[in-house]
């Protein structure tokens, strides 16, 4: 009896720290959202942060996958013309109910939005043909071209609602300011709260920039409360006192922990941490189209590079598995490709790019360098987890099939201005999929540039395969997803022959958390409050 | 006297105007902001309206005369990450930094007066010693691991101090401050902590310094023959002429503190005017990084000045005259 007393109290005292835990949640984030406006930067800080204020007609779930969000339903003639059926019973925080006039008023400022910094989601709307709202509950959208992702990519333009600016009858007429009367909102306008309504789990209590942003919850909220009365967000961009932090009770849950100080929250049972791997693939883009190139030294004065013997020797020289055992303690997945196994455009099963510099020797010999040549690898020391590390590493597989090769490690500050201006012969490269598709690399980095700049953007290399640019420009267009699917499988089987990509592994995202709560980690490595849960 | 503010506010100006043109082209010469402003997904038109947008399309010198153009008229730019005008920026930032550089000013001074005055004049004590050899340890000590120390020592294993960030804040005169309350003051200690120990014992060894040399000198021997009590002697005549050190040396660490004290506000993450540059030139926000320089420049300018005033008011031998630099 007294056992079960004391039972129930211990259990009684749990669940009342369990209680007074579950009112606030505190996070440490590693960069700082710059704006509460949620088409001023489409970044991920700024997506993540907003996406807990505002949503989009569809949305990603933790693998990128996408659901009804305030579309309950849409559908596609198969060719450019979508219609979204609108969720009934949604307002927006200030009890204004939301309908059709908000999408297209949303659409409309995407197209009048004087502040944003570029590709900060016209890309998506300025393809729009045309928008209509038959009735408050519905929205027809036609598009210029097929665009089979649209679904997709309305996932990440944040419903804003009408009222925040004085209209008359609001349409999609962007040439006569589409029936607004006064100034569109700037991004200044947002962050004291007054036009940060949407209709997310989340309100906004305060943004102050350096300090910290503070969130309470939205008790209308269409989708069920947040176990969290209000959530703080504090920007601790140096991973050492992140983690102190999180030590010393400051903070419940803080975002990309150090590699290396992560033994010291693990096994540690007030502590939890959560690894997941992301679509971030980390690889190396090789100068393939120029005679010379300005990295590279050899006897016979040509571009090395520009041989596919080459560079399959590159990929063949370095221990993808030692780099993730030691350099990145096993925090990451080795790559075959440009996108993780069972995502869509994915092959079956990740090809194993094997390690055999044996072979490598061989294939270099057959190439005419035998005896080698000089190459720097470029790359960024502040942008990847442990980027000049793993440069270096590469460097010594290549010095050991015979290629001289060094390091050239910077700021991101320097490198991408240089590498956009073509000026490597082996850069490292990172991307996300933002829309969990393999034709988001695909067609941005290995496709022959079009004129208006929408593929092809980073190919950098100035890789051109016709048979690989046929299937993705192919690809980009097709409606019928099984269809596309397999385009972009064979799409990525073309390139990875080519070998001027080399992928070396996928980045995972890691948290660390307080024990009292539970943390499900995204693939898009969105930090959210919606994420955690105090823990059963 | 007028000839002498004339003369420095000329000097000023072209001080001013010599580090707008550096700082401008350095930033410049780093790298192109728009490789890290826009996406690479971003079709060509976008990125182009982007660049026209931020005037990145005229030639550097057609830029810097606009820049200074509307720099005349108190218009230094807007961010370009921040998409919200430079001034506000920075200001904003500014009571963050003014409180914290304040309050271990302050510590400083109050502790390193009594301590240095006391080695000085005592030098062969015991506790005279163990105050020297203090403050060589206080002075190697890299200031970021110093940070993290007390970090670890006051937040993590003892828990009586928040690890960083700054605390709650009330509105004062207009501006935001948190040393009016618990929450604030809490989050101030550490890094007050941090960023006085330096000058504390800067100050230290320079008043022991002063005041040990002092002692040999005639006019306290006079003094002291003249039968004045030591306490006066020391207040009112070496206190007083060994001052003249400390306040240069305070003056201008109270203006680096303001403009650099970047270590401590990146190690606690204190939302200051450092952290601000740091990050701007991390994201070659080229108005930022310039309209600060020229605003940490027009601070120390201004600290010169009354640090020289100071001098005249402290040293009736000082006097403020056209020459002076």
């Amino acid at each position: 009896m007294t056992k079960n007393l004391f039972a129930a109290s211990l259990l009684a005292t749990t669940l009342l720290a369990g209680g007074a835990h579950a009112q606030g949640l505190k996070i440490a984030l590693s960069s700082e959202p710059t704006a509460i406006d949620p088409h001023y930067h489409d970044v991920t800080p700024n997506n993540a942060m907003t996406s807990h204020i505002f949503e989009g007609l569809t949305r990603q779930d933790e693998k990128q996958g996408i659901h009804p969000a305030l579309a309950a339903s849409w559908d596609n003639d198969g060719a450019n013309r979508w219609t979204f059926r609108l969720r009934d019973g949604v307002t927006f925080s200030d009890g204004t109910p939301f309908t059709s006039e908000d999408v297209v008023f949303t659409f409309c400022r995407t197209l009048k939005n004087e502040t944003a910094i570029a590709g900060s989601f016209a890309d998506v709307t300025a393809s729009f043909a045309s928008v209509e709202a038959p009735d408050a509950k519905t929205v027809v959208i036609t598009t210029k071209t097929p665009e089979p992702l649209l679904a997709n990519f309305l996932s990440t333009v944040r419903i804003l609602s009408a009222s925040i600016a004085k209209h008359d009858k609001i349409t999609f007429d962007v040439a006569n300011n589409c029936g607004v009367t006064s100034p569109w909102p700037v991004v200044g306008d947002f962050n004291d709260g007054k036009l940060a309504l949407g209709t997310g789990p989340y309100k906004l209590k305060s943004y102050v920039r350096g300090t910290g942003i503070t969130l309470e919850r939205n008790e209308t909220y269409w989708g069920g409360k947040e176990p969290w009365e209000s959530v703080q967000f504090v920007p601790v961009p140096n991973a050492g006192p992140r983690l102190a932090g999180l030590l010393a009770g400051d903070y419940d849950l803080i975002e990309n922990p150090a590699a290396r100080d992560l033994g010291r929250v693990k096994g540690d049972k007030r502590f939890g941490i959560a690894i997941t791997p992301s679509t971030r693939v980390i690889y190396y883009q090789l100068d393939v189209a120029r005679e010379q190139s300005p990295f590279v030294k050899t006897a016979n004065g040509k571009n090395p590079l520009q041989d596919v013997r080459v560079r399959e020797a590159i990929s063949l020289a370095i221990d993808r598995k030692a780099i993730i055992d030691r350099l990145m303690d096993g925090m990451a997945a080795q790559a075959g490709e440009f996108l993780p196994t069972g995502m869509f455009g994915a092959l079956p099963t990740q090809p194993v790019l094997r390690y055999d510099p044996a072979a490598a020797k061989k294939l270099l010999a057959e190439a005419g360098y035998a005896d080698g040549f000089q190459l720097t690898i470029s790359t960024t020391n502040d942008r990847y987890i442990n980027d000049s590390q793993i440069a270096q590493a590469v460097a010594q597989y290549l010095n050991q099939i015979g290629i001289k090769a060094d390091v050239d490690a910077m700021t991101r500050t320097l490198y991408f201005p240089r590498r956009a201006k073509k000026e490597f012969s082996m850069s490292v490269g990172g991307w996300t999929s933002a829309s969990g598709e393999a034709s988001s690399f695909l067609r941005q980095w290995a496709a022959t540039p079009n004129a208006a700049g929408t593929l092809g953007g980073s190919n950098y290399g100035g890789y051109k395969n016709e048979a690989f640019d046929k299937l993705i420009y192919e690809a980009v267009a097709t409606m019928d997803d099984t269809k596309r699917s397999s385009l972009l499988q064979e799409a990525t089987k073309t390139v990875m022959k080519d070998y001027a990509f080399i992928p070396l592994h996928f980045e995972a995202g890691v948290w660390a958390h307080k024990a009292g709560l539970t943390f499900t980690g995204r693939s898009d490595q969105f930090t959210l409050a919606m994420s955690a849960r105090p823990a059963q | 006297m007028t000839a002498y503010f004339l003369q420095r506010l000329i000097q000023s100006i072209a001080v001013l105007l010599a580090v707008s043109v550096v700082v401008f082209f350095a930033v410049y010469g780093i790298g192109d902001p728009i490789e890290l402003l826009v996406p690479p997904q971003a079709s060509a038109a976008e990125r182009l309206a982007l660049i026209k947008r931020l005037g990145l399309d005229q030639p550097v010198w057609h830029q810097y005369f606009t820049f200074l153009g509307n720099a005349l008229s108190g218009n230094l730019g807007t961010s370009f990450v921040h998409g919200v005008p430079v001034v506000s920026l920075i200001l904003g930032r500014l009571p963050a930094t003014l409180e914290l550089v304040l309050l271990s000013m302050i510590t400083a001074a109050v502790v390193s007066v009594p301590l240095g005055l006391y080695a000085g004049l005592n030098p062969d004590s015991r506790p005279a010693r163990f105050i020297m050899a203090g403050t060589v340890i206080g002075f190697s000590l890299p200031s970021f691991w110093k940070g993290m120390m007390l970090v670890l020592l006051f937040s993590v294993w003892l828990g009586w101090l928040p690890t960083a960030g700054r605390g709650e804040t009330v509105a004062f005169l207009g501006l935001q401050t948190s040393l009016f309350t618990w929450d604030g003051l809490e989050h101030l200690i550490l890094p007050t902590l941090n960023l006085a120990i330096p000058n504390t014992v800067l100050m230290v060894r320079l008043i022991a310094a002063g005041a040990s040399e002092a002692t040999t000198q005639d006019y306290v021997k006079f003094a002291r023959a003249k039968g004045i009590p030591r306490r006066r002697i020391v207040n009112r005549h070496i206190l007083r002429n060994i001052l003249i050190p400390v306040v240069t040396v305070v003056g201008i660490e109270f203006g680096s503190l303001v403009a650099f004290s970047t270590i401590t506000e990146t190690v606690f993450s204190w939302p200051g005017m450092g952290k601000l540059l740091i990050d701007s030139i991390y994201q070659l926000d080229r108005p930022v990084v310039v309209a600060y320089v020229m605003l940490t420049t027009l601070l120390f300018v201004g600290v010169n000045l009354i640090v020289d005033v100071l001098y005249a008011a402290l040293d009736p031998r000082v006097k403020l005259s056209g020459g002076m630099t």
